[in-house]
Order: C-alpha cells, then structure tokens, then sequence
C-alpha cells in the first residue's frame, strides 16, 4: 500500500516536470507558422515577434517583415522541411497555411490535407509541444435550423452541401482525431467568425463592395471578429497548457443589413433564384470567386458561442462593431 | 404684366378658400386617427415602446435579432385583432412573474394567431409591459421576408439551445407542447388537448424557470377544420394541409371574430433532475396539462355566447 503509494507520487512528480518542461519550451521556443506570407501571417508575425522567436514557413516569397523574422521558403509537405522541424528550438506550430480558393478544389483540397498531416506527424515526431490550426465558424455550415449560438459540439456540417467548405472540415476533424491520438502535444482548434480586415478573405471582399448584393427577404443576423482580434486570440492559444477546440466571435451580432448600413453602402436585394443563377454562371466562367451554394451565409445563421474562449483562454475582442466592420476600408492599397 | 396661366388660376382658387378647407379635413382625419390609435394601441403605447427599446439597448441589442421598431409596427397592426376583431378579454395577467418565465398554452385555431394575441395581451396590457418570445418551424426560416419578419418580432428557431438561451436572458417564453398536434386537430376536438411533449419540462427543471399555465379560449373555434389532408402536407413540404372549407367563401379567408378569452393560471414550479426518466417527467407534464384542462372547462362552462 504504502509503496504504491510512494510509485504514484513519484511518478506524478515525473509527469509534473515534464509538464513544466513542456511548458517552458511552449513559453520560450520559437513560434513556426505556416502561411506566414499571408495578410493575416504577416499580422500575426509583426505581433508576436516583439517577444518570441519567429520562424516562417511559407514556400511564397514575403514584403514587409520585421528583420528578425526568419523565413524558410519551403512547402510543408516538402521533404526538406522536415528540417525546420527538427532543429529542437520549436516551442509551438501555428498553422494558418490552408489555402482557401474554391476555384481549384480538388488540388487544393490534397494539397490542404497532405500539408497538415505532415506537420502533425512532425510534431509528433519531435515533440513539439504545441500546435494552433486556424479552422473556422463555418465549418458548421448555415442553416435555417441552426441554433442562434453553436456550440463547439455541434457537429461540423457545412461540407454536407458546399463541397468548398468540405476542406475546411476534414481539416478540422483530421486535426480533432490527432487530439487522440497524441494527448501529450497541446493541440488548440481555433473556429473564429467572419475574420475582417486587410484580410482578402470572402467576408472582407463582399463588404468591400460599393453596392452590397443581399438575398431579397432574408437578413440573417451575423458575428463579425476584426482582423486583429482573431491575432488575440491566437496569442491567448499560444499560452502553456491551453488545449481544446475553441469558438472565437467579436462584438454582439448584428441583421446584415445593419451591418452594412454602419459601413454607409446600400444593399441591393436579389431574389434567391435568381441571384443563384448569375453566381453558377460567373463563378463556371471565373468571373467571381464566390461560389453559389455559399449564398446559404447570407440567407441563414451560423454565429458560435465563445464563452469557452472567454473562459478558458481569457480570450477578450478589443474592438467594437463599429470599428470591426470599418476595418475593410483600412490601408486598401498598401500592405 | 400679370399672366393667367392656370397654374396661377388655380392657386388664386385655392389659395384662400379650399386650402383651409383641406387642412381643416386633414386635421379631423388625424384627430380621428390619433383617437383610434389611442383606444387601439392605449395611452402609454409609446410609454411601453420606450421601455421595449431601453430593455434591449441595455444588453447591445438582442442577440437574436429582435427589433423594437419592426416589433413596435407589428403590435399596432396585432392590436386591432386584439381590441375589435377577437376583443380579447384577459384574466390573472399578474400571474406572470419577473424574470424568466414559461409559458405553456393549448394550441389551435389552424393558423397560430393564439401565439400572436397571448403575445399582443402581455405587451399591451401587462404591467409592466413583457415580451413573449416563441419558437418557430424552421420551415417558416427558410421563406423569404417571412424569416425576416418572424426574426425582427422575436421569435426564434424551436431548437433546446434557443429556448435555454432565451430564458437565461430572463425572457418569458411561449411554448405550445401540443405542437402541430394541436394547431390541425379537427373541429370535433376542439378544447380537447392533445399529447404534450416532454421537453418544456425538462428545460423548465435545468432552468429553474416557473411555469405559467395559459388557456386560450376562442380560438380554437376560429377555423372550421373537418381534417388534415397528410399527403397534400407533405407534397407542399408544409407542416400540415388542412381541410377548412369556409376559405372557399369570399372572406371566409379570415378566422371567424370569435372572442377570445386569455386565462393565466398561477405559476408552478418543478424541482428534480432535468435528466429523469420519461415517466417522472410525464407525471410532472400530466400535472401541467391537467391544470390546463381545467381552466379550459372551467372557462367554457362560464363561457354564455361564442361571439360576446
């Protein structure tokens, strides 16, 4: 009894210092990310430079990086890279190198999915203690039955009827079954809402428009999250013994036509139908990146709940609605 | 030179003797106006609406989309039925307590105006003023303008995670446990409830929200349904396909002006596991229903006339 005893507790004392290992090699190593050379790599790079090491893995060339930011022109799934992973001095891999552009789906979609895999075997196999992947809100998909607030449990069903967003769930699940499979590595999921910003994403372009198309009669209501607040949040993921799958949404929600009243454009409503036939057509013949079915996120709800982000990683968004929506009209020609 | 256009004939005319005329008219019309608004909508209609607009500006606005001007024009349009159309009479208002409530009522009458009037009663005559929300088909999510509207006035999709939300934001909330089975059920069964579901309760018990039993009485008279045609329901992917033949007659569209009597019963309140049995929960469902049932007979028995 009393030797079992004594065993247990050394060999929780062992687990406790390698735990204050693993987190003092989270805290001090260096930061990996992966399509750093993106608009919101660059923003996460120029934050976390000023205290961490950064290291970036991007095969695209980069503008407008601190000096000190030190960049591989690699691909991920590249045998070289493993290189890079190697080297001992990665703390935490930030992976925010999954390429959305629905008009090369099927090469995207390999590409997407070899690239994680790779990165999840690499820390697995050098024990990197920590990983973010930057999924996103709609992997759940909208729907006009979804609940006003998704939970994290709810299932991810947006590749059901947008074969685009199919890749941003396998992504997703791939990266939950690794949760199984390595519990020794942190692993962070990271679901934000509508990212706004500089950010070229499809949010920020359709706000951007002079005249926003909005599906005549239906005006969902919708979470937008500033471009720099979806970098807090990634700070707060980055932090020793923070692990799980985590909503992250900005100021309080708002009908889209409010939303784009605030940002002083009109709408101009377009019958379902109709409005589905024009995108099919442009979207065959390369004219709009904004594929059809994906007219579901202005019909119907998909907002998330992020109280376990509030809770759990302290996670706060700095800005407010008005500022949030305003943000796509920043610096539009430079950076 | 003084030219004698029309143009200037005319305003000659009317200039001194037929304008004051109109203005004189159109200052009637909007005393009229005002006047029926008054006895419509009451005194202190804008008194309520003020506080309506303070209640969810205080929050941020309401998460799930409700809009006090949007709510504030569909209560005007509501308190016509309410006042001359159904002259609802209302009974034990102050039964409803602050705070989070359930409000669980019989359903009927084909089309849910009962919804609608319970909803008018408690914002109108309520003191002070509350805002009833229920939950809706999502069938009724996927049309257009209807998906808007229902989302402005502050109804919301019928999933748990809704209700849950809603009443932890001390919302009064409407539930209907006969569901469609009790907004089809034919003329023959009418003040007869039908099954009730299971799930208020449990939401009631996880929520530690009181329940305010609701009996409608009028509506269930208002259309004359002689059966639901399942197959047409179901071809036309509507929640049901009534048989009602008075809307073949030229206003017959509208439900027959029955008056409608509101009964709110006094709250119960239910403690146990929200996760028990089917069967604990049914005997604490029975209780509810049972009390339903009750203030129904006891109200029809009272009732003299269907239409006053």
């Amino acid at each position: 009894m009393g030797e079992r005893g004594y065993k247990h507790e050394r060999r929780q004392g062992t687990e406790r210092r390698l735990s204050n290992e693993r987190h003092d090699r989270i805290r001090e190593g260096a930061v990996l990310i992966t399509g750093i050379s993106g608009r919101l790599g660059r923003r996460v790079a120029r934050r976390l430079h000023r205290y961490r090491q950064i290291v970036g893995l991007d095969p695209k060339p980069i503008r407008g990086l601190p000096p000190d930011v030190e960049h591989v022109a690699l691909d991920p799934r590249r045998s070289q890279a493993r290189q890079v992973f190697r080297r001992g001095d990665i703390g935490a891999i930030l992976h925010l190198g999954v390429l959305h552009n629905p008009g090369k789906g099927a090469e995207h979609h390999t590409q997407n999915l070899v690239a994680l895999q790779k990165i999840l075997e690499y820390a697995d196999q050098f024990g990197i203690p920590k990983v973010v992947l930057l999924s996103s809100a709609n992997a759940y998909g909208p729907r006009p039955d979804n609940p006003q607030f998704l939970t994290e449990e709810a299932p991810l069903l947006a590749g059901g009827a947008f074969s685009e967003m199919r890749d941003i769930v396998e992504l997703d699940m791939f990266a939950q079954s690794f949760f199984w499979r390595s519990p020794e590595i942190e692993f962070v999921i990271l679901r934000p809402a509508n990212i706004l910003g500089t950010v070229r994403n499809a949010p920020s372009n359709y706000l951007r428009l002079d005249v926003v198309p909005t599906v005549m009669g239906f005006d969902p209501m919708i979470q937008a999250l500033h471009q720099d607040d979806v970098v807090s949040a990634i700070e707060c993921a980055l932090a020793p013994g923070k692990r799980g799958v985590f909503n992250v949404a900005g100021p309080p929600p708002v009908p889209l036509s409010r939303a784009v009243a605030l940002l002083g454009r009109r709408t101009m409503p377009v019958p379902y139908s109709l409005a589905k036939g024009v995108l099919r057509q442009a979207f065959r013949l390369g004219v709009t990146s904004f594929p059809a079915p994906e007219l579901d996120f202005i019909r119907y709800v998909c907002m998330v709940d992020d109280t376990r982000a509030r809770r759990e990683l302290g996670y706060r968004p700095a800005y407010d609605l008005e500022a949030t929506l305003r943000s796509v009209d920043e610096e539009r020609w430079v950076a | 030179m003084k030219r004698h256009n029309a143009l200037a004939r005319l305003s000659d005319v009317a200039g001194p003797s037929v304008l004051p005329l109109v203005g004189k008219l159109m200052g009637v019309a909007r005393r009229k106006a005002d006047e029926w608004t008054r006895r419509l909508l009451g005194d202190d209609f804008e008194d309520r609406v003020a506080w309506l607009r303070a209640r969810y500006e205080a929050r941020g606005g309401d998460p799930f989309g409700l809009d006090p001007d949007v709510a504030k024009s569909a209560v005007a349009a509501l308190a016509f039925f309410h006042r001359m159309y159904f002259r609802t009479e209302t009974f034990g208002l102050d039964n409803v307590p602050e705070g989070r409530a359930l409000l669980v009522s019989n359903h009927s009458g084909q089309i849910p105006i009962d919804g609608a009037i319970i909803g008018t009663a408690l914002f109108l005559d309520a003191q002070p003023p509350r805002v009833v929300r229920a939950m809706i088909e999502k069938w009724a999510l996927s049309l257009p303008f209807a998906a808007t509207f229902f989302n402005r006035v502050g109804q919301v999709v019928g999933v748990p995670e809704n209700a849950r939300r809603l009443l932890e934001l001390d919302e009064a909330l409407l539930v209907f446990p006969e569901g469609t089975r009790g907004i089809n059920k034919p003329f023959s069964q009418r003040y007869q409830l039908q099954e009730f579901g299971l799930g208020f309760m449990r939401l009631a018990i996880e929520t530690g929200t009181p329940i305010v039993p609701v009996a409608v009485v009028g509506a269930e008279e208002q259309y004359i349904s002689l059966g639901n045609l399942e197959w047409a329901a179901r071809a036309l992917k509507m929640p049901s396909f009534p048989i009602v033949p008075q809307v073949l007659i030229p206003g017959g569209q509208l439900p027959l002006p029955m008056k409608y009597r509101l009964y709110f019963g006094e709250p119960l309140r239910f403690g146990g596991d929200p996760q028990d049995d089917d069967l604990i929960i049914r005997d604490k469902v029975w209780l509810v229903k049972q009390t339903i049932q009750d203030m129904l007979n006891r109200a029809l028995a009272q009732r003299a006339h269907l239409f006053y």
